[in-house]
């Protein structure tokens, strides 16, 4: 099978970005339509996919890929099984219905092309996830999803909310992104290996692992980050704040399952513990419940659906938990028909929006003579919502009860939290669908009609599919839900449920569940005043607490900043200074290797004492000079006696050079200094004076010590002596010094000249640069009054 | 003869922190002057010193025989002796520039990148 | 500083210096002296006119502007690390020349090339800091 070649799917993963690359440029050429032509690369991808789905449900497995890092055994690899497949056809399915949609929703928007690249990037990165073997590809790609999903949240940057909502969107997947890459490195570490199809068979190894708790932590703050569990679900809402078709895609329909996804894949090797069945079903159910109770509370339609994606996932998340086969086939289920009637009741939503002018459901009815085709669409996916037969999410319902139901206490808790998780569900499902549909008709700010073939295919055909892959259901487990349930539990099961009704608990909990919606449902409104009273009272959620969490880490950086940056020069210097002393005296204390007292050197002789003492006393004079110009002219006295040094020492080429730029300096120093009108001398109180005093001492007294053990030491003259041999016989040259500077080392001393050259630019313009005195002391550009930068800065 | 010098170099670094310590950038310049003598002595005496022959391979030799200074660390002091000096040029012209634009010579009253009282970031997104 | 005395002797001094300085850059590989060397004695002599005639003269005298020359004796040291490619070994092997010029024979190299670009730039360079301070005098 050709399809199955590995470059055929380097090249199909990889053609999202391409696409993604060109849609800038199609859409300056073709407008709106472009969308038609980059709808290709999904469907394109959809079909590529679709093309393993036999080899997979005969419970093939599917890898490739090539090596990344060889040397830190890190691989671009990638793993298609039914769990990878399934999302991978959602992804590529629901993104080439959402890529149309787009193409309707942002029409003319002069930011379209760079709407579809964010799209198309999402596509990619979210792909990745799904299809990465590889810990590390999965961790690039699941950060990746997090940054395109806060260029897409943001892309109405001009708005505070937009960009608020970003932020935060990004701080907490990214953050949990962060947590994840731990985990996956602490699962690297007990396991060893760094490949998921690998880490299948190491379950045993993991679980009895001292760290399988710390492991298992650091994932679940990454998947429950990313799938908005509580109380991390807060962002979800706020990502709202995107344009629709980005709800519709990231925060429903995908991205948002990456966590779950996560869950899934890891369910083999780290589920089936006390820990695993606790903690995901606890936080799983707590999500499931909030969510629903936060959806009644709302009336902007995709505020309602965002909570109830947010309950969802909640749902997902305690199926998985669960870990029973069941649970997982209700999972499976549950998960398809989501993305299936979610991202249909999402579009449905943006297409009212587009048409209507308002998604406040209370300024909206009787639409469904305008929109007949929109109307469909919406009561197809709230049927699907609400799990009535014959859509898919019938068939998720009745699975999930099947799952749930047992006599203990322990799971009736959970048979009543999805009872009540679910009748609310129906709850807004329908709210959605009907209120703005049914009833008389509502003055709308903008005149309702049906809204062009872009927007309504998307929502239409993922009704059709969900009640389609109902009716086929034998020929849908075959292909999806029993491989993605078998990848799940890591053993070979078969989903069997059907949408004819089977007698027994789960049915009855059905009708308990459709009962109680309809009731919740006719009270609506005076739930939804309830639980507006109730928020108020409590008046402090997780959303604000973010608030509280980023003013205080900006309150926290501004006082360290201010701690360790005071702006006060002699302080940096002080302290950098202590360090130098640190560092240098430190280690010798440590380890007590301090230098031998030294001998006086017999062989010292009288005109080398005297050029020591001329320098020691140009040092002193530079301190207590008590005019500028004994200063400077101290300052060369030292510098000449340096020179003397050097030659004494069989330097000349260093005494020349040193005598020629101890000249140049202090003639440009008194050229300077002759201009400034200055104090005489230096003005530090006597404490001070006796603390800079001991630092220079400290520090000093390092250096010295530090060199007395260095020269202590024996000398490795290895370096000196390859010069030394080679210098004529290679280079031709007699002047050892000279040959290393402009042969061995010349590509050093190039770099060098450059840096003098550099300094020399720089210093012309320093000199030729003026900037008018007023608009030094203010850095602030948008206080100069009437003076633009241009002007700010003149050429004399 | 390392002793003396590393004395000489002890004496040379505390001298050149002692004016890098002051608030007035003239001297912090001329502490600038002395630390390049500082290090490239220290980097002299590191490589062990050898009176009065230089490391110049004679006439009628192929290589360098008998006693001569080190050559290395000549080579490295040469280049940097030629860079400290631009480096203190760009110093000095910077503090020259500064003292015509801000009028002062003290680093305490140069803060226009750091200002005193600075406004605390907005708390916006 | 502008005396009778020094402003007379000012300009042979400085062409004294300026051929002493080419001196000690051609000698330099197997005698004390280089680039280096050569350039900050070029660089101080040109100093040393500018003090004492003015340096409008000076830059007339050089012609180019001494950043310029800098400039072309980075790009002289760099080009001749680059001559290596033409006898395929690695960047900047020293390459060797013997013509024989009136019967002498003249040893010439790559590496002298680079030498005289790192002496350009060092003359540039630093004759161009001191004449920018030295004009501020009058301003």
């Amino acid at each position: 099978m050709s399809a199955s070649a590995p470059g055929t799917t380097f090249i199909v993963l990889m053609l999202p970005f391409l696409a993604a690359l060109i849609a800038p440029w199609l859409t300056r050429r073709l407008g709106h339509n472009a969308a038609w032509a980059l709808a290709l690369a999904p469907a394109a991808i959809f079909i590529h996919f679709l093309g393993f789905s036999a080899e997979v449900a005969g419970g093939g497995i599917v890898t490739g890929g090539f090596q990344w890092v060889p040397s830190y055994n890190v691989s671009f690899s990638w793993l298609i099984d039914g769990l990878s497949l399934t999302f991978a056809l959602l992804i590529s399915g629901i993104g080439a219905l959402i890529i149309l949609y787009s193409g309707g929703y942002l029409k003319g928007h002069d930011q379209l092309g760079r709407f579809f690249s964010f799209m198309l990037l999402f596509m990619g990165a979210m792909l990745g996830v799904v299809i990465s073997d590889s810990f590390l590809m999965l961790f690039v790609y699941w950060e990746l999803t997090s940054i395109t999903s806060f260029l897409l949240i943001g892309f109405d940057h001009s708005r505070e909310a937009s960009r608020r909502a970003a932020i935060q969107a990004l701080v907490v997947t990214g953050g949990g992104g962060l947590a994840l890459l731990a985990g996956l490195l602490v699962i690297w570490n007990i396991t060893g290996v760094s490949q998921v199809s690998l880490l299948l068979n190491y379950g045993d190894e993991l679980r009895g692992s001292p760290f399988y708790l710390l492991a298992l932590l650091l994932v679940l703050g990454g998947a429950f980050s990313k799938s908005a569990q509580f109380p991390l679900h807060f962002w979800l809402p706020n990502a709202m704040e995107a344009p629709t078709p980005v709800s519709a895609y990231l925060h429903s329909a995908t991205m948002v399952k990456a966590g779950v996804y996560l869950l899934m894949r890891l369910n083999p090797v780290l589920g089936d513990t006390v820990w695993w069945e606790t903690i995901l079903p606890v936080f799983g159910g707590a999500t499931l419940i909030v969510g629903t109770l936060l959806a009644i509370r709302q009336t902007d339609l995709k505020l309602m659906l965002a909570y109830t994606t947010v309950s969802s996932l909640g749902l997902l998340v305690m199926l998985t938990g669960f870990g029973s086969d069941y649970a997982i086939s209700a999972a499976v289920l549950y998960l398809v028909a989501h993305s299936l009637f979610k991202g249909g009741l999402f579009m449905v939503a943006g297409l009212i929006d587009h048409e209507a002018g308002t998604r406040d459901v209370t300024k909206l009815g009787g639409l469904r003579k305008a929109m007949p085709v929109t109307f469909v669409a919406a009561l197809a996916a709230a049927i699907s919502m609400a799990g009535l037969p014959p859509f898919l999410g019938f068939l998720a319902k009745e699975e999930i009860y099947y799952a749930l139901w047992a006599t203990d206490p322990w799971s009736l808790a959970f048979v009543a939290v999805a009872v009540v998780g679910n009748g609310l569900m129906f709850v807004i499902g329908f709210a959605v669908a009907l209120k703005p549909f049914l009833g008389p008709k509502v003055k709308t700010p903008k005149h309702a009609h049906e809204g062009p073939v872009l927007l309504w295919l998307g929502p239409l055909t993922l009704g059709v599919a969900a009640l389609v892959a109902a009716l086929i259901s034998p020929v849908t487990h075959r292909f999806i839900s029993s491989p993605m349930a078998s990848a799940i539990a890591g053993q070979p099961e078969t989903v069997t449920i059907s949408v004819i009704p089977h007698m027994g608990p789960a049915l009855i909990l059905s009708l308990v569940t459709i009962a109680f919606g309809v009731i919740a449902y006719r009270m609506l409104d005076r739930l939804r005043a309830g639980m507006a009273w109730l928020l108020a009272a409590i008046g402090w959620g997780p959303d604000r607490g973010f608030d509280q969490f980023i003013s205080g880490a900006v309150r926290l950086s501004v006082a360290v900043t201010r701690l360790v940056q005071p702006g006060r020069l002699d302080i940096y210097m002080t302290v950098t200074f202590l360090m130098i002393a640190a560092a240098l005296i430190g280690p010798m204390a440590w380890y007590g290797e301090w230098p031998a007292m030294p001998v006086w050197p017999e062989d010292a002789q009288f005109h080398e004492l005297v050029v020591a003492a001329i320098v020691l006393i140009g040092l002193v004079a530079v301190i207590y000079a008590r005019d500028r110009l004994t200063a400077i002219v101290s300052l060369g006295i030292q510098g000449f006696a340096v020179a003397l040094i050097f030659m004494l020492f069989g330097a000349p080429d260093l005494s020349f050079t040193q005598f020629m730029v101890e000249t140049l300096a202090v003639v440009i120093l008194a050229l300077v200094m002759t201009r400034l009108k200055l104090h005489a001398s230096d003005h530090r109180p006597t404490l001070q004076k006796v603390v800079d005093m001991s630092v220079a001492i400290a520090c000093g007294g390092g250096f010295m010590l530090y060199l007395m053990a260095v020269t202590q030491q024996p000398f490795n003259t290895a370096l000196s002596d390859f010069f030394a041999a080679y210098s004529k016989i290679v280079a031709h040259g007699a002047n050892v010094v000279n040959v290393i500077i402009v042969d061995f080392r010349g590509t050093d001393t190039l770099g060098e000249i450059a840096v003098v050259m550099v300094t020399g630019l720089a210093i012309l313009s320093l000199i030729r640069i003026r900037t008018p005195r007023a608009t030094v002391a203010d850095n602030d550009p948008d206080r100069r009054p009437g003076k633009g930068p241009a002007q700010g800065r003149e050429v004399s | 003869m390392e002793p003396i010098l590393a004395i000489l170099v002890g004496a040379l670094f505390t001298v050149a922190i002692y004016l890098f310590l002051s608030k007035h950038v003239i001297r912090i310049l001329m502490g600038a002057a002395i630390l390049g003598n500082a290090v490239n002595l220290l980097i002299f005496t590191a490589g062990r010193v050898t009176r009065e022959v230089p490391p110049i391979i004679p006439g009628d030799a192929d290589a360098l025989t008998g006693a001569a200074a080190n050559p290395l660390p000549q080579a490295l002091i040469l280049t940097a002796i030629v860079i400290s000096f631009s480096f203190f040029a760009f110093l000095l012209v910077l503090g020259y520039r500064a003292f015509q634009e801000l009028e002062t010579d003290s680093s305490d009253d140069m803060r226009v990148a750091e200002p005193v009282g600075d406004k605390t970031p907005p708390s916006g997104y | 500083m502008r005396t009778v005395i020094f402003r007379s002797i000012a300009p042979y001094l400085t062409s004294l210096m300026v051929l002493f300085s080419i001196f000690v850059l051609l000698r330099g590989h197997n005698e004390p002296g280089g680039g280096f060397i050569g350039g900050l004695i070029a660089a101080s002599a040109l100093a040393i006119y500018g003090i004492a005639c003015g340096v409008a003269p000076v830059r007339r005298a050089i012609y180019f502007h001494p950043m310029a020359i800098a400039a072309f004796g980075l790009f002289m040291s760099a080009m001749a690390g680059v001559l290596s490619v033409f006898a395929s070994v690695p960047y900047m092997s020293g390459l060797w020349i013997y013509p024989v010029l009136f019967g002498v024979e003249i040893p010439l190299s790559s590496v002298l090339v680079f030498d005289v670009g790192v002496y350009l730039v060092v003359v540039g360079a630093i004759s161009s800091i001191a004449l920018a301070l030295e004009e501020r005098d009058r301003d």
